[in-house]
């Protein structure tokens, strides 16, 4: 392949010990997406150690060219670091769009690299679309998602983190050929921040489930999650639950859904007892399918829900259990 | 000033999200229609500095960008325990986007000088980005740490603090550096009474763009510094979801049937 043409559409490719987060082939297919219709070649990058055999991966999703920086400086992630590579880079390649997964890397990664450009950012796209003039639109939710945001940004690149589950990869097409460009980081001194290790991974990843049964404080004591849990585990589910629960110290926060806990779009969405405050709908107003059980027929939750029981879910729940239950025995 | 830390806290003014009204048709919000309250992450950020003093020693810098009436916020976090008030409003600042916001804030912790450690929330209730902390960070050439849930220990030089990215990650900073914390990291406490007569009659520093030249370009500012415009508002839309409510004695038996019908079981 000849030298780079300028302004391509980049993503940023990210990764946790040489695993590519599935974000970033969301991306790749949406880069391609816009790439095609700019007329621009489609660029990721990937910045690691022991990284280069997903390289290729990149392409089979749609890169073009990928830039590869591996390091072992680049081995854990450092802020700081990270950043000074990603401006080097954007410095010298001048893409006109940059995407980043609005994970809490990419949230913590795109505004340092922002800043240092002295470009726009917007938070949390659900969509990126090119208006009939060409230019580039970003959609978020904002307000705690009471209210969707169109925005355009007047600087180059333009930049946006981009939400998980909201895009589509394309098939990985292992025949697709593009170019891996080995690159070499500036070396920097100490940044200030030492990462010492993990002290624990998340218990469950709500962001991930297909199906998510939550409750709120319709329930009575913490040992009810068993009945959420049990019906949780004969539809192949997960428990969820509101903020309060997490707040009283029931369960762990890995569990909470919402503006301040995960942000999740299963197929199936089961409210038990949850009134539906706006900060609770932001975290899972895109679920497929949203079942809402409460006693009180004007909660909010009914709103957005697909199908509602009205009734006590200290009756409704282990209803839905023993009927499933039936069901299993049947089959 | 004192000796030990010198935190400066960046609170924001924001609407009672619970409370402020839409104006689907026009596609408007009126920021005028719900109370205002500190940004409730914010105060998180606060009560990490405080309980840093109480630990460490130090002094507590609070700093907001925002219209006149923010001088409530920044009231409420003196009776909270902060011990100094410095509120940044201008026209010129009007209209900032996150990138414009954080410069300002930035040039305003510029002419503050010396400082050992920047606190923010994790993200706004109306912005709700959470970038504006790492880029006050960026302008300000220092390190940060995001989503921190946990401080473990602090010197005069270093926290050693937990990151929730997810996963948790125990990171070591080198100060001056900023954090940005989440709702876990604390619960923060109320002001009392005594203290919310005193903050009254405190006195808050106003300072506007003028008194901020010299340290920061003005064209920096406000909508002039800002690269993202917002050029239309839409309401998420609940078309499309049936909206069916099973009442009385067979709803499960329904439910059951729609959750079969769609595939979820069997
Ligand atoms: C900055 C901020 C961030 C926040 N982030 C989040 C977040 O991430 N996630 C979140 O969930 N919340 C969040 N909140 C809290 C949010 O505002 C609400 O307080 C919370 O979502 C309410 O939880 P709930 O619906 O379980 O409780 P409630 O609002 O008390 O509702 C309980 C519901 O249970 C029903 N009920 C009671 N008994 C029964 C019964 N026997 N059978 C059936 N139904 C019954 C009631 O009718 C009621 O509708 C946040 C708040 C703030 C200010
Ligand atoms: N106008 C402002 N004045 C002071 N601090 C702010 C302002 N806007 C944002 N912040 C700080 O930056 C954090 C993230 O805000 P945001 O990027 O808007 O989500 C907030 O929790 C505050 O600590």
């Amino acid at each position: 392949m000849n030298q780079p043409v300028k302004n391509g559409v980049m993503v940023y490719a990210e990764q946790k010990n040489g695993i590519i987060h599935p974000v970033s082939f969301e991306l790749l297919g949406k880069g391609r997406e816009l790439a095609d219709k700019l007329n621009v070649e489609l660029w990721s990058v990937l910045l690691g150690y022991h990284v280069r055999g997903e390289a290729e991966t990149l392409i089979h999703y749609g890169a073009d060219r990928v830039f590869l920086y591996d390091d072992p400086m680049l081995e854990v992630f450092d802020v700081v670091k990270y950043k000074h590579v990603l401006v080097g880079l954007i410095r010298e390649t001048d893409p006109q769009l940059f995407l980043i997964g609005a994970t809490p890397l990419g949230r913590s990664l795109a505004p340092r690299v922002a800043a240092a450009l002295n470009t726009g950012l917007t938070a949390d796209c659900i969509d990126i679309q090119i208006d009939d003039k060409g230019e580039i639109v970003q959609i978020r939710p904002a307000f705690t998602g009471n209210i969707i945001a169109h925005i355009k940004t007047r600087s180059r690149p333009v930049m946006a983190t981009v939400r998980y589950r909201v895009m589509k990869p394309l098939p990985r097409d292992t025949s697709r050929k593009g170019e891996v460009v080995e690159k070499h980081p500036p070396t920097l001194q100490d940044t200030g921040l030492r990462v010492l290790g993990e002290v624990s991974t998340r218990s469950v990843n709500l962001a991930e489930a297909e199906i998510i049964v939550s409750g709120g404080r319709g329930l009575k004591r913490r040992e009810d999650l068993n009945m959420l849990k049990e019906l949780a585990s004969l539809l192949g589910g997960v428990v969820g639950v509101s903020r309060p629960l997490v707040d009283d110290g029931w369960i762990s926060k890995d569990h909470q859904v919402g503006f301040s806990g995960n942000t999740v779009k299963p197929k199936l969405y089961i409210a038990c007892g949850i009134s539906g405050s706006p900060q609770h709908i932001a975290g899972m107003r895109d679920s497929e399918v949203i079942v809402a059980i409460n006693i009180d027929r004007s909660a909010p939750i009914f709103r957005i829900a697909d199908y509602g029981i009205v009734g006590d879910l200290y009756e409704v729940v282990p209803r839905l259990i023993e009927a499933l239950k039936r069901l299993k025995r049947v089959e | 000033m004192n000796n030990g830390l010198h935190m400066i806290v960046l609170i924001k003014q924001v609407p009672d999200i619970g409370k402020v009204k839409f104006n689907v048709e026009e596609g408007r919000i009126d920021r005028s229609s719900a109370p205002l309250e500190t940004n409730p992450f914010d105060l998180n950020a606060l009560e990490t500095a405080i309980q840093l003093k109480e630990q460490i020693g130090g002094y507590v810098t609070v700093v907001s960008m925002g219209p006149p009436q923010a001088d409530s916020s920044l009231r409420d976090a003196l009776a909270r325990g902060a011990d100094r008030a410095i509120l940044l409003t201008d026209k010129l600042f009007a209209g900032a986007d996150t990138l414009a916001t954080s410069y300002t804030l930035a040039t305003a912790i510029r002419k503050i000088g010396s400082f050992n450690l920047i606190i923010c929330g994790e993200k706004t209730v109306d912005g709700d980005t959470g970038q504006v902390g790492p880029e006050v960070a960026e302008h300000l050439n220092i390190p940060h740490v995001a989503y921190v849930c946990e401080i473990r220990s602090a010197t005069l030089d270093k926290l050693l603090v937990v990151s929730d990215m997810g996963d948790k990650y125990l990171v070591e900073v080198k100060l001056p550096a900023l954090i940005t914390v989440t709702k876990d990291i604390n619960t923060p406490r109320l002001p009392t009474l005594r203290n919310v007569l005193k903050a009254k009659k405190a006195s808050i520093e106003v300072w506007n763009a003028d008194s901020l030249a010299g340290y920061g370009e003005l064209c920096r500012f406000g909508l002039q510094g800002s690269m993202t415009t917002v050029f239309k508002i839409v309401f998420p839309s609940e078309e499309g979801r049936k909206g069916l409510i099973f009442h009385g004695g067979d709803a499960v038996e329904k439910l059951v049937e729609v959750l079969r019908g769609r595939r979820f079981i069997g």
